[in-house]
């Protein structure tokens, strides 16, 4: 894991920095590097309800939330922001309100990396709408002074970046089941091929990877 | 929220009759359809908010159900209709879970906005 000055996490979805992200989280906070969560909507418009359901279109909302702060305690994760935007909206918002939000969020921080879904890589709309605000936002910083920009891909492979995140393990699984309406099923089944030792599980849950975006001007 | 009464339903729905009322309606199949299917078509929408009074309306079927409402000038209509609840604020919620469970289809009925960002 990196040294860091501040690390800035933007994601559209609670639940979005469970597999990929929440092992850097925990670590870097172990490390005692500030670590900041905007989480753009709150995911009420998600399909996942429970299985039997726990939830309707309407408590949706609440119970993420609760998920997301839950999540948040896993990861020893102090500054969680909620920014109150509607799920599947974010794409059809005027232009540049993401952008400047990302920039306030700089301007206030002063991070050393951005973390969020790769430009374009995303396949979900709100993914990428998060993403290319975070891209465009970072290329009005001056290239001398812009933090690294390290996205999560769904549809790009080679990331350049890859570490452990073993020693943080189990506070990555408690981060994804604390997100239990959107992973429960799911993840029940996953979790044990983890504990009986399945090699891919493993590779895949204990290693987290970046591809780090380029500007043009680098 | 329990599997769809039918009778139940439909006294519900003729308790919200000639009133004016806030509509959320909507389908879905998950952003992520056409990612895992490319031979599948993704189409969703929903309503949120819309002002309506409907004249009458009935729930038919025998499970997923149907619910049409009639309005003045025009119809709402929803099928795949497999569980439903008046919830602590008072809004009627009628839901469609597929066979996973998943959310694929909602048509909600209240009498004050539903909540809105």
């Amino acid at each position: 894991m990196y040294d860091e000055r501040h690390v800035l996490v933007i994601f559209p979805h609670p639940d979005d920095e469970a597999y990929g992200v929440s092992g850097t989280i925990a670590g870097q906070i172990a490390k005692g590097t500030p670590v900041t969560y905007a989480c753009l909507t709150l995911g009420e418009m998600g399909r996942n309800v429970g299985n039997p359901p726990i939830a309707t279109r309407e408590s949706l909302r609440e119970i993420r939330k609760r998920e997301l702060f839950e999540a948040a305690e896993s990861m020893g994760l102090e500054d969680l922001r909620m920014l109150g935007y509607r799920d599947k909206t974010l794409e059809f918002l005027d232009d540049g309100v993401l952008k400047q939000l990302v920039l306030n969020l700089i301007d206030e921080l002063n991070p050393s990396v951005v973390i969020s879904f790769y430009p374009e890589h995303g396949v979900h709309p709100d993914h990428d709408a998060t993403s290319a605000a975070v891209r465009d936002a970072l290329a009005k910083i001056d290239s001398d002074k812009r933090p690294r920009f390290w996205g999560i891909a769904i549809t790009k492979d080679n990331p350049e970046i890859e570490y452990s995140v073993k020693p943080f393990i189990n506070q990555k699984i408690s981060t994804i089941k604390a997100h239990d309406s959107q992973f429960g099923t799911m993840f029940r089944e996953y979790e044990k091929r983890y504990l009986d030792g399945e090699q891919e599980v493993s590779e895949r849950l204990e290693n987290e990877r970046f591809h780090v975006y380029s500007f043009d001007d680098e | 929220m329990k599997e769809i009464d039918k009778q139940d339903v439909q006294t519900i729905i003729d308790r919200y009759a000639v009133k004016n009322v806030y509509l959320h309606l909507e389908t879905t199949n998950g952003a992520y359809a056409s990612h895992f299917d490319q031979s599948f078509f993704s189409a969703s929408a929903y309503i949120r908010n819309a002002s309506v009074s409907y004249k009458q309306g009935k729930i038919q079927g025998q499970g997923p159900y149907r619910v049409g409402l009639e309005l003045e000038i025009g119809w709402i209509y929803a099928e795949g209709l497999t569980h439903y609840v008046i919830n602590e604020n008072d809004e009627f919620i009628l839901m469609g879970l597929n066979y996973e469970g998943k959310i694929a289809v909602t048509l909600q009925l209240s009498e004050q906005p539903f909540q809105h960002n």
